[in-house]
């Protein structure tokens, strides 16, 4: 039977033709999905650009979803958010998926990133690539950022009051940028509005084009092959080499090298939901009211790095942090297809990228769970809700056991753990007395010093040496006091047998 | 993948000219044209993106409330309407100070942002500390700085008793680049 015993079949083909001569729809099609790759390029290691690219479909179809019920007012929004959490039908679904949907994003497009780093994507003739590339992270950073402003809660505030600080540091005009940051003097209506221009029009619509220009050089300049050692890039040679890779051995994106994608994708996707479903959107925290100064102001995942970053370098280095770093950073990204513009590609020649990789990933992994613990941040909780193990109360003398209270009431613990229980901003004090002896501790608490303030005018004489005197017994059993080797009377002491009468409990 | 580098365009304008014609003058005149209209444009555009820099908002005189409600030789935090607020800040139009009344008349109002990197510093009154949850950074009570990574003591609001009320000069954040 042909078409024309058939005529809806026959009026289907007829409009299917006609479009095609008004859209020329073969020839985009083979312009574009359609266009041929090397057969290597199909691996599984290239499937994280559109992984990244399905992450931003994501947001930008919830993006719009939430935005039909959020309210970007200072009055409104934290309210909007816990409607939307509680009472609007699916709220908490796109909320959470929109969440885990930025965070998978950042995740993803890192991986994209490393990949293409090491397999060489970025050389010639593919500077652009990779610079276009490059803005596309600036940009989703700045889009998680501003999205975690949206929030609006205790977080979100005091998160706006770190960006104000650091801005602050810019040299000359730095009061004119946390003017034009936050649309005013001060936290407001005005800050949330510009945030929320940024992350719904602003970012969006520069990643739009920047993917565009990304996949556009993609098709003009071909995918990557996968790399073999030994095989240099010349600059000569190489487009010559690559067209005839892809003329014989090549074959169509769609449908040949899609595969691997699709099954990554539809992986990414569930993962997504999953994470959204089980865990669930993030917050809002407590409202953005500046008279609860009981917010830690922590930042969402991607940014923690840098939160523990400023922890954890010696004080006074902010200006290297924020400025000096940054620059260096942009430079050697962005320079990165210049200064490594030809030769080797394939990882295992090129030591020294397999070297910054890992360099990278422990620095960002480990400030990221440093983040997380944060053992720098004082426990606001820990002098009032932390209780003391036994043993370190057991068999200790009035006296000692005053100035057990007083380590407890003097808000010490909010720094100094006991049994690994409260803050972790000063050492842990669970085996003090080992370390210092009791001039040394007295000292230290009436001075300060090494990052502890004194409090020589917060405690009286006998408050003092009651804390000295608990803080002497802090020590595990069978362990000997510490010893001052400029005393000599007590080192002799000590040496005359004394020590297993002074050892107490503890530990 | 069609496009190479080696591909060569054909040539838009085959003669050259040496005589203007209507389409030049136009073209110039259309191009004079849209930079005008592209500085009528633009320069509001770009005005209005700065109009926050253009308006003062300096920082200015407000009451905490009379000096009785700060008891004397306390800390308290005090809470106050900005200056500057528009209905739609809401909650955040409440901005907080710490207050220290040492004694009669004397007093020290602190801002609550953390000279670091602006967290909300929180007082201890048993261990007369100010401490910032973020980083551990702590200041005395008059503000000194004690430990851990602020580069200075706490910002400091200027203040004034009028008819026995207290008086702070307050409303823009304070940063290190502007430090009240």
């Amino acid at each position: 039977m042909s078409a024309k015993d058939r005529p809806i079949v026959s009026s289907l083909v007829n409009v299917a033709m006609w479009l095609e001569r008004r859209l020329h729809l073969v020839k985009v099609w083979k312009a574009t999905a359609g266009h041929p790759i090397p057969k290597s390029s199909a691996s599984w290691f290239y499937v994280f650009g559109s992984m990244t690219l399905l992450c931003f479909t994501i947001q930008v179809l919830t993006g719009i979803l939430l935005a039909l019920v959020y309210i970007p007012s200072a009055n409104e929004a934290y309210r909007s958010l816990e409607y939307l959490n509680y009472q609007q039908e699916l709220g908490w679904f796109l909320r959470g998926v929109h969440y885990w949907g930025s965070n998978c994003m950042v995740v993803v497009m890192f991986f994209h990133m490393t990949q293409v780093f090491l397999w060489g994507a970025y050389k010639h003739p593919r500077e652009l690539t990779w610079i276009s590339g490059a803005v596309l992270l600036v940009l989703t950073l700045a889009l998680s950022f501003t999205g975690q402003v949206m929030r609006f809660d205790s977080d979100a505030y005091w998160g706006i009051g770190i960006g104000a600080a650091i801005s602050g540091r810019i040299p000359i005009i730095g009061a004119q940028v946390v003017n034009l940051l936050l649309g005013g003097p001060i936290i407001g209506s005005d800050t949330l509005s510009r945030f929320f221009a940024l992350h719904v029009f602003v970012l969006p619509g520069a990643v739009i084009a920047l993917v565009s220009l990304h996949l556009r050089l993609v098709l003009l300049k071909g995918i990557n092959e996968y790399p073999e050692p030994g095989v240099q890039v010349h600059k000569q040679t190489y487009w010559r080499d690559y067209e005839e890779t892809v003329h014989k051995d090549g074959m169509p994106f769609v449908p040949d090298g899609i595969g691997k994608d699709l099954v990554a994708n539809g992986l990414l996707l569930i993962v997504i939901v999953a994470l959204a479903v089980f865990v669930g959107p993030k917050g809002p925290e407590i409202p953005a009211d500046p008279a609860q100064v009981i917010s830690e102001a922590k930042p969402d995942y991607p940014f923690l790095w840098l939160l523990s970053a400023a922890a954890l370098l010696p004080n006074g280095s902010e200006i290297i942090l924020f400025f000096v770093f940054p620059l260096i950073a942009a430079i050697l990204l962005f320079g990165l297809p210049f200064y490594s513009n030809v030769g080797e590609k394939h990882y295992s020649r090129r030591p020294i990228s397999v070297l910054v990789v890992i360099l990278t990933y422990l620095t960002i992994g480990l400030l990221t769970y440093a983040g997380i613990t944060g053992p720098w941040s004082p426990r606001m909780e820990a002098w009032s809700g932390t209780p003391t193990k036994p043993e370190f109360i057991a068999g200790r003398s009035p006296v000692e056991l005053q100035g057990a209270l007083l380590l407890q009431g003097k808000q010490c613990r909010n720094c100094h753990a006991i049994g690994g229980e409260g803050g972790h901003r000063g050492p842990d004090l669970s085996a003090v007395g080992t370390r210092m002896d009791q001039p040394e501790l007295v000292r230290q608490v009436i001075q300060g010093g090494g990052n502890m303030p004194a409090y020589g005018n917060t405690l009286s004489p006998q408050e003092v040496s009651a804390l000295v005197s608990y803080l002497v017994s802090l020590r595990p059993q069978n362990t000997i006091p510490a010893l001052n080797p400029t005393n000599p009377e007590k080192t002799e002491r000590v040496s005359s047998g004394e020590l297993p009468k002074q050892a107490k409990v503890g530990g | 993948m069609a496009t190479n580098e080696s591909e060569s365009h054909p040539p838009v304008h085959p003669e050259k000219k040496s005589y203007s014609t209507r389409r030049d003058f136009l073209l110039q005149v259309g191009a004079v044209l849209n930079a005008i209209a592209g500085f009528m444009i633009g320069l509001p555009l770009v005005g209005f993106i700065l109009s926050s820099l253009i308006k003062s908002t300096p920082p200015v005189w407000f009451s905490l409330g009379p000096v009785s409600n700060f008891q004397e030789g306390a800390m308290r935090m005090a809470v106050y309407e900005n200056p500057y607020r528009r209905e739609a800040d809401g909650q955040t139009a409440r901005l907080t100070c710490w207050v220290h009344r040492i004694s009669g008349d004397q007093f020290k109002v602190f801002a609550a942002n953390c000279t670091h990197l602006g967290c909300p510093v929180r007082w201890f009154e048993e261990s007369q500390l100010f401490l910032c949850p973020c980083h551990g950074g702590a200041f005395y009570a008059d503000g000194e700085h004690a430990a851990g990574p602020p580069p200075r003591g706490l910002y400091v609001y200027e203040h004034k008793i009028v008819n026995g009320e207290l008086q702070v000069k307050a409303g823009v954040l304070p940063t290190l680049a502007f430090p009240v």
